[in-house]
């Protein structure tokens, strides 16, 4: 007989790894199956790295409620399972009268929303708080955060699986049914069952719940390109700065974000396409994205970028619509036990807590939730050798001579740090799966220092042969083979 | 731990050896270089083409003998050379900061010379549009990992850039059986010496396209295709132009960028183009803190980088005694020929100016050559012209181990291929030494042509 899990989660973006790890405290069996080899390779894997405060969102909205909530717990949440967070708090930043009208209506909806701390400034203190950023005036939101969102997810997910919780990765649900009360998922690794199914598929809900007959959903593709600057770029900036956002636009506006790691990015542009995942980046928008940049920031430079990524926003507003839809979070009347998430787009990263709370309690109508007494809530991450003392590295060093062999240079990462990355508890071996986790292969050189060494780890220490590593999983094999 | 000493060099690359040897040739007592890699050389261990050392040895060398010759010679001298030492920071009063799974160490110096070299530019700082998939390296990334890792990383691949490592990557494909379809060029001539275009690109009928670029790269997880679209006077796209390559790895040339992570440490001036500002003496804007070699300005040979790294050597002893200092010639370096050769002419490779050599028939000879040695190539050149073949032979039971191996005296341009195919099927046992004799190829001409290894265990 096939184990029959209480819950399947389908997908581990932030959403689904928040809601695993909000579960694994109960007395319950839970399962998360994940497309992708490994957590955050979706649309969470490609945001801005940004806690919200809630300003934006409509009032009495579940994305307003959530967002604020969410930003309030966000910290301690990040002390508990290590996650690197900084509130930086953000400026909004007026260019024109129109601007500095619409500044008072945004403060009233984040007043009216719950958010605290907000604040006209003139000129004169946006300059003193983000010397460089251009602007007649803006808002100061005290709240506002950044935070790695990587390790958001990698931390979730590693809490949750200490705590009991399966992760099947590679293992795109196909054909789903509900038998007996029964859902039966098809994968590529298999039949899983369960008597709760949590659709947190983000790009793919709509599919999802299509495959169990709800099909009243339709995911519209947003993508919005970003550019990495160096970190050398980080001394103009330390605090995201922001437009006054334009009505309708469906995103925030192209701003700057300073990243937790010390890069600047600059980004996301908005664009509806059809594909859900042409990741591609244009042109037209490069141009775009960096010009608006610029007249944020007159300091950057074309030579300080050193990459750039592109993130899809699992949209509900279809295009002749814009704007935003708020969040669907509900158990389908016509499918009992099913929950979709749908237009879970942001400030999905910073809700995500309310939203696995919400979905707890919606579980808990049916099932019994009953707390775990060994529920550890606590969640280690590894050594960051480049942020400790030298008297603490010496040790390090003394204790595993491979934390004194530096593999990337640019970030200062070292040969014991990429092989616990390698060796990680999600059995994630992809090059992109490393470098999410030990922050090699991101700096100004692109890996081409590191890339080969950590490589060559794989082959020798790890046994994996060149042709099956991949760069993000499955068909990203990247090389062809040995030369001899 | 605190080690005191005459002069530090920061980077074993041919600059920094040959520093640390002049240093301790014009007398300075203790000269220690840090290299970060397991083995001194740099960049030359993984360049096992020939055309080392012409100038500064008169031979035709590939890297990793160059490596050899100047590691000995540093040893040789005294040089204390530590490897696997990472260096992460320096101080304005000299003082460096080293990283190994030994511990940390610190060093304090009279006299310090930077050697850092250089690093690629990505596809990250020329923001190529497309998406992202497996398969895009910079051109010094797939040579490590061909020649060093046993790595191929592709069977069609795309060359975006002609520059010299670029070139020299296309033949290297080309002599492993891959099918390199289109080097790209954004500007109207290539950006590699002249030599570089006429033996590694022309003679295997590689197709170079200038004023030419990749406007898009498709494929989603893995590369697909690239897109090449012609480029107008202005360096815009031509519209229409677009054409679509199938390949499985796009490889950049697209320049290199001085490496000063150390130098910022200490705060040292830099020029816009990352380089290190320094005087005329190689001297950087701290006193007793010199710069050679690529750090300071990205050179297109390795003779010159030695012969820059002995100038800041001596430069760095006179500085300690108080003696005035040479003056280095920055036009030096800058004589050879670059982009086409000529048309109808012979680009010879005796050195490295590449002369462009002609027949004349009114005056029954020779025109372009700087020298007679020219005119010798020239002759050679027309009745059989020869080439050396450089490439790698697995050594038998050893995983990912490689040893690079070239002609001992060249073959006919004809043959190149044809060894090199042979050259694939054969393994060496882990015993054999640098210089040992691996293959005898029997040519058409029926002579007996050594192949050996270039650098030993």
């Amino acid at each position: 007989m096939e184990q029959i899990y209480d819950v399947v989660i389908i997908g581990a973006g932030a959403v689904g790894c928040t809601i695993a790890r909000e579960l694994s405290r109960y007395c319950l069996s839970i399962l998360v199956l994940e497309k992708e080899c490994d957590v955050a390779y979706g649309t969470s894997g490609r945001m801005s790295g940004v806690v919200h405060a809630g300003f934006n969102n409509k009032p009495g909205t579940l994305m307003a409620k959530f967002c604020v909530e969410g930003n309030r717990q966000f910290e301690s949440r990040c002390r508990e399972l290590d996650i690197p967070y900084k509130k930086t708090g953000k400026v909004l930043v007026a260019f024109d009268d129109d601007d500095m009208n619409a500044l008072e209506g945004i403060k009233a909806r984040g007043e009216e929303n719950g958010c605290e701390g907000l604040r006209i400034i003139d000129a004169e203190e946006i300059h003193g708080i983000a010397p460089g950023v251009g602007g007649i005036g803006g808002m100061l939101s005290p709240n506002t955060a950044i935070f790695d969102p990587f390790t958001y997810c990698i931390a979730h997910a590693e809490n949750a699986v200490e705590n009991g919780v399966e992760f099947v990765f590679d293992s795109e649900a196909t054909a789903m049914e509900k038998k007996g009360g029964i859902f039966c998922v098809n994968t590529r690794k298999g039949l899983f069952y369960a008597r709760f199914l949590v659709n947190s598929a983000g790009l793919y809900s709509d599919k999802i719940s299509a495959m169990l007959g709800i099909t009243k959903y339709t995911i519209f593709p947003c993508r919005g390109e970003y550019f990495i600057l160096d970190k050398v770029a980080d001394k103009l900036l330390d605090i995201p700065a922001y437009p006054v956002p334009k009505p309708g636009i469906g995103g925030l506006g192209v701003h700057l974000t300073p990243t937790i790691e010390g890069n600047l990015i600059i980004g996301p542009s908005a664009e509806y396409l059809e594909d859900r995942e042409d990741y591609a980046a244009t042109p037209e928008i490069m141009d775009k994205l960096f010009a608006e940049a610029k007249a944020l920031l007159p300091a950057i430079e074309r030579t300080h970028i050193i990459g750039n990524y592109c993130g899809i926003r699992p949209k509900q507003a279809p295009p002749e619509e814009g704007g935003f839809r708020d969040f669907v979070i509900r158990e389908e009347e016509e499918c009992p036990g099913l929950i979709n998430l749908i237009g879970i787009e942001s400030p999905g990263f910073t809700a995500a807590g309310p939203i696995a709370g919400m979905v707890r309690d919606l579980l808990g109508r049916h099932l019994k939730l009953e707390k775990k007494n060994h529920f550890n809530p606590i969640r280690k991450g590894k050594v960051r050798f480049r942020e400790l003392p030298q008297e603490e590295q010496e040790k390090l060093i003394a204790a595993d001579p491979e934390y004194g062999e530096i593999i990337c240079r640019c970030q200062t990462v070292t040969k014991r740090e990429i092989r616990d990355a390698i060796e990680n508890m999600l059995g994630a071996r992809s090059l992109s799966s490393i470098k999410y986790r030990a922050w090699c292969m991101t700096g100004r050189c692109n890996g081409g220092y590191c890339m080969s060494r950590i490589v060559d780890m794989l082959v020798n220490d790890y046994h994996i042969p060149a042709d099956e590593i991949t760069y993000r999983g499955r068909g990203s094999e990247m090389f062809s083979g040995e030369v001899k | 731990m605190m080690r005191r000493c005459d002069v530090l060099i920061v980077g074993g690359g041919p600059g920094g050896l040959a520093a640390a040897c002049a240093a301790k040739k014009s007398g300075a007592e203790t000269v220690i270089l840090l290299e970060r890699d397991s083995q001194a050389g740099g960049i030359l261990n993984q360049c096992i083409h020939d055309g080392f050392g012409l100038i500064r040895y008169q031979q035709v060398l590939t890297g990793p003998e160059y490596a050899d010759r100047a590691i000995k010679e540093a040893e040789d001298m005294g040089v204390e050379i530590l490897t696997s030492r990472h260096v992460v920071k320096m101080s304005a009063d000299r003082r460096v900061t080293s990283y190994s799974s030994e511990g940390i160490e610190e060093y304090d110096a009279k006299a310090v010379i930077l050697a850092t070299g250089c690093r690629e530019r990505t596809r990250g700082n020329i923001s190529i549009p497309g998406s992202r998939p497996a398969g895009v390296f910079t051109a010094g990334v797939a040579q490590n990992l061909m020649n060093l890792h046993n790595i191929m990383i592709g069977r069609r691949i795309v060359i975006l850039g002609s520059g010299d490592i670029g070139l020299i990557m296309a033949r290297r494909f080309t002599l492993e059986g891959a099918k390199v379809l289109a080097i790209a060029e954004i500007m109207p001539e290539p950006t590699g010496l002249a030599r570089n275009v006429s033996q590694c690109v022309s003679e295997f009928g590689i197709p170079l396209y200038v004023r030419t670029t990749v406007s898009d790269i498709i494929g989603k997880r893995k590369l697909e295709a690239v897109e090449l679209s012609d480029l107008d006077e202005r360096g815009k796209i031509v519209p229409g132009s677009a054409r679509r390559v199938e390949c499985d790895a796009l490889v950049l040339s697209v320049g290199l960028i001085p490496e000063n992570e150390v130098a910022q440490t200490a705060n040292i001036r830099l020029l816009s183009n990352h380089a290190v500002d320094t005087d005329k003496h190689l001297q950087t804007c701290i006193e007793g803190v010199f710069s050679c070699g690529n750090c300071r300005r990205v050179m297109d040979l390795a003779d010159y980088v030695s012969e820059q790294g002995e100038m800041a050597g001596r430069n760095a002893v006179r500085f300690l005694k108080g003696d005035p200092m040479e003056v280095w010639d920055e036009e030096k370096s800058n004589c050879m020929k670059k982009g086409f050769p000529e048309r109808d002419t012979i680009t010879c490779t005796v050195c490295p100016n590449g002369c462009q050599i002609k027949w004349d028939e009114n005056s029954r000879s020779y025109l372009g050559n700087a020298c007679p040695r020219g005119m010798v190539f020239a002759e050679q050149e027309r009745s059989d012209p020869k080439r050396n073949v450089t490439t790698t032979v697995p050594v038998k039971g050893e995983r990912q181990s490689l040893r690079p191996v070239r002609t001992k005296t060249p073959v006919s341009r004809d043959e190149v291929l044809q060894l090199a195919e042979k050259l694939r099927t054969i393994s060496i046992l882990p015993s054999v030494k640098s210089g040992e004799t691996v293959f005898t190829y029997r040519s058409r001409a029926g002579e007996d042509i050594s192949v050996i290894t270039t650098a030993g265990q």
